[in-house]
């Protein structure tokens, strides 16, 4: 793959970059982090007690809780964040995570997604389009607790 | 016992298999709150989407990944000094209920100084063509006084 000039994105694509949402606020229970673990089959018991949080609870923590009608015939939750972009079908993606504090029973967090970044390149079989969501994951204090980078690949 | 004082570049990390249901399925999907149809419809999943059987999530194939490396670390002797700093993954090939998955990792790297080492390691999540579906990455920081925890 080789980087070409913009083929398919439009200014309007590439003006979505920056674009953040709307904090969301949630409170971390034991309930849910037992589930989590119990679902995940983890072995240590902090978390299956609910002590602590596994490393990708925040994964299920600040997955939308949509409504049954904001779902598509497949089932999934209509992405309101992400922009329509030109290209549609979603490839392999990859996640970077960086950790800076441990997620417990009782935290107030607040999760902000930001789109980051907008590009495409040349693949084998046609333009790809890459973009970039950060999930940056607070306490309430501002302090991070979780940063997440999301790269999406359509085709 | 292994120490991360004495860890080489090479050393392997315990590797565990993964034989999903769909009661573990549902379960994990559930606590999302995720209603995809390729984890629980199987007509849909095989006829509309043509996948081989019920599709396993994808973080939940990249969380078993994750085990690897944090419960290796938790059975360090170290372990309270020893904090899961960054993590890279990618889910690559589907894997489907009634597979076993393999998963493992190899220390890469390890960079020592004077306030905290850094050990990189490589993950991955296999299947029984030995292919790797999910490979992936960790940096653990050993800091040489207390982390949270």
């Amino acid at each position: 793959m080789t980087d070409t000039p913009a083929a398919l994105l439009r200014a309007e694509d590439l003006a979505h970059i920056g674009k953040a949402s709307e904090p969301q606020r949630e409170i971390v229970n034991r309930r849910d982090i037992r589930k989590y673990a119990i679902a995940t089959n983890q072995r240590q018991q902090r978390y299956i007690n609910g002590d602590v949080a596994p490393p990708l609870f925040h994964v299920a923590l600040f997955w939308p809780v949509v409504e049954l009608d904001e779902l598509t015939p497949d089932g999934v939750a209509i992405d309101r964040f992400v922009p329509t972009f030109p290209l549609t079908r979603a490839m392999a993606g990859g996640l970077h995570i960086e950790y800076h504090q441990p997620i417990k029973p009782g935290d107030e967090l607040l999760a902000v997604r930001t789109l980051t970044n907008v590009y495409e390149k040349a693949g084998r079989s046609g333009a790809l389009i890459f973009y970039e969501v950060v999930l940056a994951v607070t306490a309430a204090s501002g302090v991070p607790v979780v940063t997440e980078t999301t790269t999406r690949i359509l085709r | 016992m292994s120490t991360v004082e004495s860890l080489d570049v090479g050393a392997l990390l315990p590797s565990r298999q993964h034989t999903p249901d769909n009661a573990e399925l549902f379960f994990y999907n559930a606590a999302l709150w995720n209603a995809h149809r390729i984890h629980y419809d199987l007509p849909y999943a095989t006829k509309e989407e043509g996948y081989d059987g019920l599709v396993i999530a994808g973080p939940m194939i990249g969380d078993w990944m994750t085990q690897v490396v944090d419960d290796w670390l938790q059975n360090q002797p170290e372990a309270d000094t020893l904090m899961l700093a960054e993590l890279d993954y990618s889910n690559r090939i589907a894997a489907f209920i009634g597979e076993t998955l393999t998963s493992g990792g190899i220390v890469t790297e390890v960079t020592r100084s004077a306030d905290a080492d850094k050990i990189h390691i490589d993950l991955f999540v296999k299947n029984e063509r030995d292919e790797i579906i999910t490979p992936g990455k960790a940096v653990v920081l050993w800091s040489h006084g207390t982390v949270a925890k």
